[in-house]
């Protein structure tokens, strides 16, 4: 128990150490500055940002990273990212844009002009800062990341400063203008009046694109922030609103003025759609040539993963490094993975920053990676990610296409008067809080206004990486545009409601040409990620409203059919999890285990065979007197060790046995007993007795000297032991079982033959008749102790060790053992009995050896004991000497 | 003449006669009665209950208990692995050598003699193997008194509430027993080990149990972070995983890994303490 509570709590002191010791991140402390910008179309708007500047926490020269914060956020809002990268060994400069937060100026949304020149001019106010690390004079070593607002500058910035080394940028968008104004359908060629075709589709996307009204009015009415974090504080504000920020919030006039346009209309003008592609990364993506990193969420309806791809590849068009991840996070809500973004971003700065790992080829980001769910935690049931990547982008078209059939009649669905009530797919800016973070897309759809094609069940899993495509031929009068949703779904059942991956719709117009009746069109589907399990089916469905979009108030009805009936699904074959397999200590931590178990043992035999022997030394074996009588001498009389005589019965030499305080409980034993005797063990109690019988019986091992029974060392289940009966400290019998199935099974486990028990005349001697039968719970001490004596007399062993044996006997039987006994050591047999009544002993024993505190005090035959004991010993009494009074005066306790 | 005629190490407490000393003891009989009567006190429970009507949205493990008979083995074998069953392993497991110290048996048998890694050898197969009838024993009566109850039913998956066809899923659940075996070895040697340093069955028992308690609170120590991976419970109820509609293995490896682990380092220790303990009970 001492080594339990020492092992316990040296372990507590490992934890507590390992508690306090445990590196945790260096401070870093932020220092406010207010830093002055001129920007403008004319270079004459002075603008007065409100930065903080992080140092970095080991001091020196560090690369800086320039920190974004999303829209109607502010530097705020970006404190701790900023703190966690400082701590990665950065400089690192927040601060709020203009518009935002205490910063002034207006919102330009990431002008060329406005917002890029002023990030320009914080690059080379960090030029100037001795804490950053310099490339050349004024061209400070940094990188700039972010999420939305701030990844859209990070890749605007990139592209007109070629001072920034690496970028990336989150969840953002590559055209402002296809983001506002989606548009996924691309018209095969107008049905009916063959010559009238071309005219709808040769505008370019977003110009004809449909209004995503409630993003775009979160966006601009700054009345719900898409930045998370500055949903949990106060917002900052410098001042209160003048009625012309009433109006347009902090957005430059002309912003403001065509947001109002087209937010009545719904409909894009060409100049909302210029002035968006002037803030839009597509337009310059070409100029980036700092290694990029674009993570993208795959729960996002305003910057859907297109606008990753588009980035994407205008950038590696350029020759520069990219790398693309698709995360569990976005504008819509998912897990978020901060942990693993920022684990990625990391990695990506300290190669292109640092200059860790330089010279490698492959970047420090898989080319293309995506999160995937990774079924639950077996310990706490918490949803895994698995990240499979893949040393090459395939781009939304996959590296490989399955085609699923879908089959449906040709539908009319109706555009309800005003567009209401809407069906519903993910709702903007809240989807993340009132779907559940892990819960599936599930959309309404609302009847008369959906047609749905379906598959038949998969007879494989499909796993979907990027965008489906399918044709379809939209029916209406001529003349008109047809606004449609497409959606895929994921169709378990028909018990359980279908699933829409991500949440996400592909809004489609399709143009109905003037006296044409129907158009056809090739229509792109949400770029997602999405495993189809065996046995469900997709279902394409397109309906006429969605409540995150403008859809045209006019009612109309279309007929909606497939024009071919092939759904075509992108599939990536190559991404691979990039641990792959099972963890190397699930193999390695068993093995580990079966040799630490096979050396405990191996070692603890090893060192059982050493220890005896190196003990044999201290036996002191007195030599008999003569070949007959076997007169023990006592103590400390050195002699060589004899030859073991396999005759001798027993032979203890020297044993000492310490209790676990270190008091000796055998102290230096010596006796040894011939063929034939009945030995008399005696000793006030505490004498080291029954210590001894339990050394006879390999119970337990002697600190020094050794025993030997027939010769042979007595060791813990030595087999010469199978030549010993033993009665010591009470009856052990299993109290559930009869007398005789005791006795039985005790036999049949020390697995000799049954002929050999002798169990008739052993259970003769118990004398228990029918109650041998009986569960031994119900038997007296009387009868537990007469089955034990039997179960030791069992195969008549040559060696009888019996421990009080006529403890709770009655005078008849105490007589009649005493007859057993004396019979059994007529047979050639040996019995030692120890016992507290001397009268008994007297009249049983030919020999007799008395221990006190452990030591022998006198052995020999009782009648030569008690001829030489010293007259006064009771002299007097008449009786002769008595055995009790030579005991007494041998422990000298005859007072 | 070393050792009596016709006695040899190799032959003896062979394992009929350990089990046959086993098996008559109340305490035996009490378990393995409880194991086969819970799955009917459950049905009756679950017959109790209001019925049917609306089930809502919810697809937890207890309210998909009646859909059919292997939906409530599933059930029966949730509620019981956490505790029941590791109650039941660490009874027969502690149990055994330590009964025999409390009731004096033990002396006896190593005097006559029996090897003391012999003896414990032969303790330790005949434990587990009434630890492994105990773990058996319940889901299969739980799987019959389902199917009588509840009729023989395909699966529906905890949590997604997809369904798999029964026969698809049978062999699956030979899966789920095999590793719950696996997984309670732990508490198997765990038990073994306390069994073999003390002479209190129910200290061996419930020395095993306290343990597996404090790991399974732990475990929710979400601090702990990845060693949290390393306790021997962590994986306790991965065979989760084997009825879900995609067979996932990892983690039911990785908790056979850490409890063969354990379980190994566990047994090795009682042995090597054992044979050279001194055997005062």
């Amino acid at each position: 128990m001492k080594r339990v509570a020492a092992s316990a709590a040296a372990l507590a002191l490992i934890a507590a150490t390992t508690w306090l010791v445990w590196p945790s991140g260096a401070e870093v402390r932020g220092q406010d500055q207010t830093i002055t910008v001129v920007d403008g179309p004319a270079d004459d708007q002075r603008v007065e940002l409100d930065t903080t500047f992080f140092p970095p926490p080991g001091g020196g020269k560090a690369p800086a990273v320039l920190l974004g914060h999303g829209f109607g956020g502010s530097k705020r809002s970006v404190e701790d990212e900023a703190i966690r990268i400082a701590q990665d060994g950065y400089a690192v400069l927040t601060w709020s844009a203009r518009g935002f937060g205490r910063s002034t100026g207006e919102i330009a949304l990431n002008s060329p002009d406005y917002e890029v020149k002023d990030v320009k001019q914080l690059i080379d106010w960090l030029a100037k800062r001795p804490e950053v690390l310099l490339d050349a004079s004024d061209d400070p070593r940094v990188g700039i990341a972010g999420g939305s607002y701030g990844g859209a500058i990070a890749l605007m910035t990139a592209a007109h400063d070629r001072r920034v080394d690496a970028i990336v940028p989150r969840i953002t968008w590559s055209d402002l203008a296809d983001a506002l104004f989606p548009n996924t359908a691309v018209p095969l060629s107008a049905a009916g009046d063959a010559g009238q075709s071309s005219a709808a589709g040769s505008l370019p996307e977003a110009e004809n694109g449909v209004f995503k009204r409630m993003w775009a009015g979160i966006f601009f009415g700054q009345g719900v922030s898409l930045d998370s974090l500055a949903l949990r504080g106060r917002p900052e504000t410098a001042r209160p609103l003048t009625p012309e920020q009433a109006r347009c919030g902090r957005f430059r006039p002309e912003i403001c003025a065509v947001y109002e346009e087209v937010a009545k209309t719904g409909r894009p003008t060409p100049e909302a759609v210029d002035l968006l592609r002037e803030s839009s990364p597509i337009t310059v993506a070409a100029q980036i040539k700092a290694p990029t990193l674009l993570i993208q969420g795959q729960r996002d309806s305003l910057f859907p993963l297109s606008h990753a791809d588009a980035n994407a590849r205008a950038i590696a068009a350029g020759g520069t490094p990219v790398s693309l991840a698709w995360f569990d996070g976005g504008h819509d809500g998912g897990d978020g993975e901060a942990d693993w973004v920022f684990e990625q971003s990391s990695a990506w700065f300290a190669r292109y920053l640092k200059g860790e790992g330089d010279g490698k080829t492959a970047p420090p980001v898989s080319a293309f990676t995506v999160t995937r769910d990774g079924g639950r935690d077996p310990g706490t049931r918490q949803r895994v990610r698995l990240h499979p990547e893949t040393g090459s982008y395939p781009g939304l078209g996959g590296t490989a296409t399955s085609t699923v059939e879908l089959a449906g009649p040709a539908q009319n669905i109706a555009n309800p008067p005003g567009g209401a009530p809407a069906s519903i797919s993910s709702v903007p800016g809240v989807g993340g809080l009132l779907g559940g973070q892990n819960s599936p897309g599930v959309a309404i759809d609302m009847p008369g206004q959906s047609a749905a094609f379906e598959s038949r069940p998969l007879t494989a899993p499909l796993q979907l990486t990027g965008s489906s495509t399918a044709t379809i031929r939209v029916s209406g009068q001529g003349g008109t545009e047809a606004t449609l949703f497409a959606k895929l779904y994921d169709v378990a059942d028909s018990i359980q409601p279908p699933t829409l991956p991500a949440g996400l719709v592909a809004p489609i117009r399709v143009a109905i040409p003037e006296g044409a009746t129907s158009a056809e069109a090739t229509i792109t589907l949400p770029a997602v990620d999405h495993a189809f399990a065996a046995g469900h089916r997709l279902r394409l469905v397109l309906t006429t409203t969605d409540m995150g979009f403008a859809t045209p108030a006019e009612p109309a009805t279309y007929q909606v059919s497939l024009v071919s009936s092939t759904l075509t699904v992108p599939t990536v074959g190559t991404l691979a999890a990039a641990s792959g397999g099972v963890a190397w200590w699930v193999w390695a931590m068993p093995l580990a285990a079966v040799v630490v178990a096979a050396a405990l043992l191996v070692t603890g035999r090893a060192r059982d065979r050493r220890r005896p022997g190196a003990r044999t030394g201290a036996a002191a074996l007195p030599e008999p007197a003569d070949g007959r009588t076997p007169v023990l001498t006592v103590n400390g009389a050195a002699a060589e060790a004899p030859a073991p005589d396999p005759a001798v019965p027993l032979e203890i030499s020297g044993l000492a046995k310490a209790y676990s305080n270190g008091e000796l409980a055998v102290d230096n034993l010596s006796f040894r007993v011939e063929q034939g005797q009945v030995l008399g063990l005696l000793g006030p109690n505490g004498a080291g007795k029954t210590t001894t019988m339990r050394m006879m019986m390999g119970l337990i091992q002697p600190d020094g000297g050794e025993i030997r029974i027939f010769g042979e060392r007595v060791t813990p289940g030595a087999p010469v032991l199978s030549r010993l009966g033993s009665f010591v400290e009470g009856p052990g019998f299993l109290p559930h079982l009869s007398g005789r199935d005791n006795i039985e099974l005790y036999w049949a486990a020390t697995g000799r033959p049954v002929a050999d028990a002798h169990f008739d005349e052993a259970l003769e001697i118990a004398g228990l008749g029918k109650a041998l039968q009986r569960a031994v719970r119900t038997y007296s001490q009387g009868m537990r102790q007469r089955l034990a004596i039997a179960q030791a007399m069992l195969g008549l062993p040559d060696l009888l060790v019996l421990d009080e044996p006529t403890n709770g006997l009655d005078p008849p039987q105490i007589r009649e053992m005493r007859e057993v006994l004396k019979r059994y050591a007529r047979d050639g047999r040996t019995v030692i009995v120890s016992s507290h009544l001397l009268a008994e002993v007297e009249q049983t024993c030919s020999h007799v050896v008395v221990m006190h505190r452990g030591k022998l005090v006198s052995a020999g035959p009782v009648s030569l004991l008690l001829s030489s004991a010293p007259r006064s010993a009771g002299a007097g009494n008449g009786h002769g000497t008595r055995l009790e009074d030579v005991f007494l005066d041998l422990i000298g306790d005859n007072a | 003449m070393t050792a009596a005629p016709g006695y040899a190490p190799r032959r003896t407490l062979p394992l009929r006669v350990e089990i046959v000393r086993q098996f008559k003891r109340r305490r035996t009989i009490v378990m393995f009665g409880l194991l086969l009567a819970l799955p009917w006190i459950l049905v009756i429970a679950f017959q109790f209950g209001p019925q049917g009507g609306d089930r809502d949205q919810s697809l937890r493990i207890s309210d998909l208990a009646t859909e059919s008979g292997l939906n409530f083995a599933a059930f029966a074998l949730s509620v019981s692995a956490s505790f029941l069953l590791v109650v039941a392993v660490a009874l027969f497991c502690g149990d055994t050598v330590a009964s025999e110290a409390s009731w004096s048996s033990l002396r006896y048998l190593l005097a006559a003699p029996v090897p003391r890694d012999r003896l414990l050898r032969q303790k330790l197969i005949v434990a587990l193997g009434y630890s492994a009838a105990a773990v058996i024993c319940l889901p299969v009566m739980a799987l019959l008194a389902g199917t009588l109850a509840f009729g023989w039913n395909d699966i529906q998956v905890p949590g997604t509430g997809e369904t798999i066809p029964a026969l698809d899923v049978l062999p699956r659940f030979g899966i789920v027993i095999a590793y719950a075996l696996v997984s309670q070895l732990v508490v198997a040697a765990l038990a073994f080990l306390v069994s073999t340093m003390t002479d209190s069955p129910l200290g061996a028992v419930g020395g095993a149990v306290g343990l597996w308690i404090v790991c399974t609170i732990l475990q929710a120590v979400e601090a702990l972070g990845v060693l949290r991976e390393f306790l021997p419970t962590f994986w306790n109820n991965a065979w989760l995983d084997a009825l879900a509609p995609e067979l996932e293995w990892s983690g039911m490896i990785k908790g056979a890994s850490v409890s063969i682990t354990y379980a190994a380092i566990l047994i090795a220790v009682a042995f090597r303490r054992f044979r050279r303990k001194d055997v005062v009970s």
